[in-house]
């Protein structure tokens, strides 16, 4: 059961991802991209790891919206069917994508911990052991994003917003 | 007295036995086919929950509108303008399906759709009574949320599909306040998860059998009222479809059905979140005994949707640099304030208690 719904979700997951890189249409782009983390967010369910599902959902596919409006405010182009042609050196970014794919592959399988358990680990729901984690033993790497989140906020704002440059 | 007491306990748990009943047809009641049957059988029961309410729902709005602007409401149609609705519906299912010429077609029809799956979604998790949740899930809330920001990206859709300036204004106006207001939401929400260590509403529920978090959280409560009404696009709030602004934002080119879906979702968005304050904020079934607990719940979620229609009848359309200042430095500064309460509160609780 688990097998079938797997394989349904993460060939959805994938086919869309093609489609992101294939759509001559930008939005049409951002739109495959939505569906393709809402297939990579039931495969996190998959794993036990609804959490990380739900902030998927809501971090993801949802901030999509966002990035159609990018495409669709910094696109030039008069005709919108041909904002996302095909790029001339396709070669290239195959190498780079290709040597990512490989590295996170050797992560994944010189990594002795990793495998799916048949039930989940944590005892009270993966968001109660996930807090306790982040504030205990990842902590500094969580300020730490914390704190680069902020500058980028305030960064924004002052971009928006002028800075009085007064000598 | 006793039987009193009996016939109470049977009536509060009706729904439950009859469940029994169903799950007791197999020959195993826990096999896999059982548990299908409950699912789908959990899964027409929230899909009903959805339409009526958007069918009650609609003649609610005109008769509330009414009675605020002290007029009688619809009153031809049947006793006191009852089947005002089956007309509406009606008159909806004659107009012509009309796709505009350079829309994106498949974009256009796939939004209305879209829409109206997510109150179905959301209304799943709601405990409608002592262990009646169709589906209990440990992040009852945090899915709740995550399945409801999907709906900006259905209005973006619906705005970007009609090829329509108005539309795309409307839906990126929709993007702008609904990930705005989605921020205060999940914070005023944080303070009854901090109190009950638990996002699941069952425990929620459960934790309110003596006092509702509206008593402890009354901040957290008035920012999820605001940050809800503008998560539903409703007035004061309904920049996205301001008629004199932007004709009706992304709906502007849906007719018939179609149109209609968008109706039936906003109904049935506001149902869910309607549900969902009864839920976290009023003590969702718990109430005094002499009634049963889906009917306090149905009363709660009542008394929500009616302060909404209240509200929105009776407030202007606010203007979209108030509205953005109020999400950013009101209401977020207000709501992070109500965490860092909540957990002072927690700490002097315990440190009390001797906990």
């Amino acid at each position: 059961m688990g097998t079938i719904v797997f394989f349904i979700f993460a060939i959805l997951s994938i086919a869309a991802a093609w489609m992101v890189v294939t759509s001559k249409n930008i939005v049409h782009s951002a739109l495959y991209l939505a569906l393709s983390f809402s297939g990579v967010a039931v495969l996190y369910i998959l794993m036990n790891a609804d959490f990380l599902a739900a902030v998927q959902l809501l971090i993801y596919t949802a901030a999509v919206s966002l990035m159609v409006i990018f495409a669709v405010m910094l696109t030039l182009r008069g005709d919108i069917c041909e904002s996302n042609t095909e790029n001339k050196s396709w070669f290239a970014g195959a190498l780079v994508s290709g040597l990512l794919f490989v590295v996170i592959g050797l992560v994944v399988f010189t990594n002795a911990d990793w495998r799916v358990l048949a039930a989940p680990w944590t005892s009270g729901g993966s968001a109660e052991d996930f807090s306790l984690l982040l504030l205990t033993r990842y902590m500094i790497p969580f300020e730490a994003a914390a704190v680069l989140l902020t500058v980028a906020l305030v960064g924004a704002v002052i971009l928006a917003k002028g800075v009085n440059e007064s000598k | 007295m006793e039987t009193l007491k009996y016939l109470m306990e049977t009536l509060n748990n009706l729904f439950l036995i009859i469940a029994e009943f169903i799950r007791g047809l197999f020959a195993d009641p826990h096999s896999v086919w059982a548990n299908l049957t409950m699912n789908v059988i959990n899964f027409i029961i929230v899909v009903i929950i959805v339409v009526l309410a958007a069918l009650i729902l609609i003649l609610l709005e005109r008769k509330v509108a009414g009675w605020t602007s002290q007029r009688p409401g619809p009153n031809r149609l049947g006793p006191r303008g009852w089947f005002q609705t089956i007309a509406d519906a009606l008159k909806l299912m004659g107009k012509e399906d009309v796709t505009p010429a350079g829309a994106d077609k498949f974009i256009f029809k796939i939004a209305p759709m879209i829409i109206f799956c997510l109150p179905m979604m959301t209304l799943a998790v709601i405990p409608y009574g002592r262990g009646m949740a169709p589906i209990d899930i440990d992040l009852g809330i945090f899915y709740f949320v995550a399945i409801s920001s999907i709906s900006t990206l259905c209005f973006l859709m619906a705005g970007w599909g009609s090829n329509n300036k108005y539309s795309l204004l409307g839906g990126m106006r929709a993007v702008a306040q609904m990930i705005s207001y989605e921020i205060p939401l999940l914070f005023s929400l944080l303070g009854v998860v901090m109190i009950t260590q638990s996002f699941n509403l069952g425990v929620i529920v459960e934790a309110q059998g003596t006092i509702p978090f509206i008593v402890l959280q009354p901040i957290a409560f008035v920012i999820f009222m605001i940050a809800g009404l503008a998560e539903l696009n409703r007035a004061p709030f309904d920049l996205v479809e301001a008629d004199q602004e932007v004709v009706a934002g992304p709906f502007t080119e849906y007719t018939g059905l179609r149109w209609g879906l968008f109706f039936l979702g906003e109904y049935g968005n506001m149902t869910a979140m309607s549900a969902l304050a009864a839920t976290v904020f009023l003590g969702g079934w718990q109430g005094p005994g002499f009634l049963p607990g889906y009917v306090w719940f149905f009363m709660k979620v009542g008394v929500m949707i009616f302060i909404m229609m209240w509200v929105r009848w009776t407030f202007p359309r606010i203007r979209i640099d108030h509205l953005m200042h109020l999400a950013w430095k009101v209401l977020l500064p207000l709501s992070i304030v109500n965490i860092l309460l909540t957990g002072l509160g927690i700490y002097i609780y315990r440190f009390v208690m001797g906990g």
